[in-house]
């Protein structure tokens, strides 16, 4: 098992004619990954990789059956893009897209509370079920099918622990990266649920990172009703307060966001927080052997 | 994006907020000029940067005759600022704010963000006004009030109601539909605007019920300037370090920091990671540098440079995940800083992912003198032994 994308995934890429989106859709495909359908407006009818293009969401569903998308489109439209995906009734709509203004975001979390579909992202790598499927645009091969689960605000940082997981032995189930971004549609308290559930998943690692108050909020979720192990890593314990480090949601702000305020919450919570990203991979390692 | 107290008010005073009457000087001699057409005294003569805490650091000024007004002008044009937000070295004061003084009989704390939790707009108010309301809010957490704002509704009088009437005791009833005049106007600045903040401390009240905001800080979604052309205007690059602003032209995420450590990495999370391990290896980085996932080779080349014009920069580390970034394009671009400038610190190097062989045969290949990490662990070592 896994959570949200599997097998059955069939995706539709929007913004496939661009840079990106075509050659992150060559890289799915490659790793196995159904890419369905493609959509660009006013370029359907042609074909990305052997993938046939629409001009509109609500042809590529009627038209390939399509049930999770993937979003390459530029800021400025990519707000537009998600909420096109939400009305037509995508089970999963991840956002790749960096730099979504802030407001954008407001307005597509007003309308996403009313929708079934389930946001992964903005500003985010993507989510990969290893040997199953991948959507997004972690590199494949690092990856392999088994236990952990990784659920992550960075992309690189996520690449570095899951190469890690890897080399100790350790495969995993999922992994999200769930997006660097202020508001993003899904976090970490929305997948441990969904990782709480799934039968193949024996632990979770957590990454986080300066800003906000998600991982406080995991702390308290996993400390009253998540039964797995979980390993947490902290980025930006030396990040000076004020100023935004490369992810818009990375900032200390009046007091608020401190890695150390993140890291007591966690340890609090009886959750083993790895301070030294160099051994991750074997505290990993230990804490599963102990379980 | 951040605006100067000056641009904001200016921004209030045209959507009807009002503000104290002033002027903005770049020079000692436009001074006298202004305590003519500046109401006065008591004149408050404020200095223009973007760090906060300016008045713990000198900055502000509240002075009884013209001649104190060219003298705190002189004193502070020019000057470096030092405040608790500034770091030792501080800000060059390049502009001065001379205002009419006003009398304060009650300070109020306004402002507006984007709360992360709800998703909402959201505003602050508080009685506690005039302080840092980050000490009011570890103090006493129940002077603050807030009111999160259905977006698709947008606002409503019943939110200022909620605001103003929860307060003890309530501000008096001449100066009510002020106070809610100012709120819809904050929400509506915040909303066409594109702000990420909106902030009024204070926001007081005089003997005769009038409402003033007597500061102003406005920062601006850097995501949404591409539809907020006219405010680029306002931006203010000599607010910036240098590196920063040079880093910013190539589109490399860079911040100065006061370490020795120079670091080059791909991707924001795996860059403070990387910080974070220096830290741990005794020593303190210089920088915070991320390259980003489409980095080309001279952006590598030019990040490179960077790193090197910090002439506290002992030793680099390089670390890079290869995901969209490939190894070899990364190797051929310090390959290629090093020709243009001689590294003059010691090089460490850890490659891992996309096109690893390749990038490691460059750097292999090449003049370079460069220490080789195969993982974080051993970096960390590497980086030790540097500052040993």
């Amino acid at each position: 098992m896994s959570i949200l994308v599997d097998e059955r995934t069939r995706v539709v890429v929007q913004g496939i004619t661009g840079r990106e989106g075509a050659f992150h859709t060559k890289q799915m495909l490659e790793y196995g990954t159904v890419v369905a359908a493609g959509v660009t407006p006013g370029k359907g009818g042609r074909e990305v990789e052997g993938v046939p293009v629409f001009n509109t969401i609500k042809q590529a569903v009627e038209e390939e059956g399509v049930n999770v998308s993937c979003i390459f489109v530029p800021p400025p439209f990519a707000a537009d893009a998600i909420i096109d995906s939400a009305s037509a009734g995508l089970e999963v709509i991840v956002c790749i897209t960096e730099g979504i203004p802030v407001l954008d975001m407001v307005k597509v979390a007003s309308l996403l509370k009313n929708e079934k579909s389930v946001l992964i992202g903005p500003n985010c790598p993507g989510i990969i079920s290893p040997g199953k499927t991948k959507v997004g645009i972690m590199p494949g091969p690092i990856h392999k099918p088994g236990p952990m689960a990784v659920i992550s605000r960075s992309g690189t940082l996520t690449y570095e622990v899951v190469y890690q997981l890897t080399g100790t032995g350790l495969g995993q189930s999922t992994c999200i990266g769930i997006g660097g971004d202020p508001l993003i549609g899904t976090t970490f308290i929305d997948h441990l649920k969904r990782f709480k559930e799934d039968p193949e998943t024996e632990g979770v690692v957590l990454i986080g990172e300066i800003g906000g108050t998600a991982e406080e909020e995991a702390a308290d979720y996993i400390r009253e009703e998540f039964n797995k192990p979980v390993i947490a890593f902290i980025a930006g314990q030396t990040a000076p307060p004020g100023r935004r480090m490369g992810h818009a949601g990375a900032i200390i702000s009046g007091g608020q966001g401190k890695a150390e305020d993140k890291i007591n919450a966690l340890q609090a919570a009886g959750i083993r927080v790895a301070l030294n990203l160099g051994t991750l991979g074997e505290t990993v390692q230990k804490v599963m052997e102990k379980s | 994006m951040k605006l100067h107290e000056y641009q904001a008010k200016d921004i209030f005073g045209k959507s009807g907020i009002p503000v104290p009457n002033g002027q903005v000087v770049t020079a000692v001699d436009q001074a006298t000029r202004a305590t003519q057409i500046i109401s006065g005294p008591p004149w408050v003569v404020k200095a223009q940067v973007h760090a906060g805490g300016r008045g713990k650091g000198g900055g502000v000024k509240v002075v009884h005759y013209p001649y104190e007004v060219v003298t705190a002008t002189e004193s502070l044009l020019g000057k470096h600022l030092v405040t608790p937000q500034t770091g030792p070295e501080g800000v060059t004061v390049n502009q001065v704010l001379i205002e009419e003084g006003i009398e304060i009989n009650r300070e109020y704390y306004l402002s507006m963000i984007v709360d992360r939790s709800t998703a909402c707009p959201t505003m602050i108010f508080s009685q506690a006004g005039g302080m840092e309301i980050e000490e009011v809010a570890a103090r006493s957490s129940e002077l603050i009030l807030k009111e999160h704002i259905d977006p698709a509704v947008g606002w409503m009088m019943h939110n200022a109601r909620n605001l103003l009437y929860s307060q003890e005791p309530p501000p008096p009833v001449g100066a009510l539909s002020a106070l809610m005049s100012v709120m819809a106007n904050v929400y509506k600045i915040f909303m066409t605007l594109d702000c990420t903040l909106v902030e009024i401390n204070p926001l007081v009240l005089t003997k005769d019920r009038k409402v003033f905001a007597l500061d102003a800080k406005v920062d601006i979604d850097d995501n949404a300037l591409f539809r907020q052309k006219e405010l680029l205007l306002l931006d203010d690059p000599r607010e910036k370090d240098p590196l920063e602003l040079m880093a910013e032209k190539y589109h490399l995420n860079y911040i100065r920091l006061d370490g020795n450590i120079g670091a080059m990495v791909n991707g924001a999370g795996l860059a403070m990671a990387t910080m974070d391990v220096i830290k741990m290896a005794g020593a303190e980085p210089a920088n915070f540098l991320d390259v980003g996932g489409g980095a080309s080779e001279d952006m590598i080349t030019k990040g490179v440079e960077i790193i090197l014009k910090d002439r506290r920069v002992k030793a680099i580390l390089i670390n890079i995940f290869g995901g969209i970034l490939r190894c070899d394009v990364l190797a051929r671009g310090v390959v290629a800083a090093a020709k243009k400038t001689s590294i003059r610190v010691p090089l460490i190097v850890r490659l891992e992912g996309t096109n690893v062989k390749e990038g490691r045969e460059i750097l292999r290949n090449s003049d370079l003198k460069f220490l080789v990490a195969r993982d974080l662990g051993e970096a960390a070592d590497l980086v030790s032994k540097q500052v040993s």
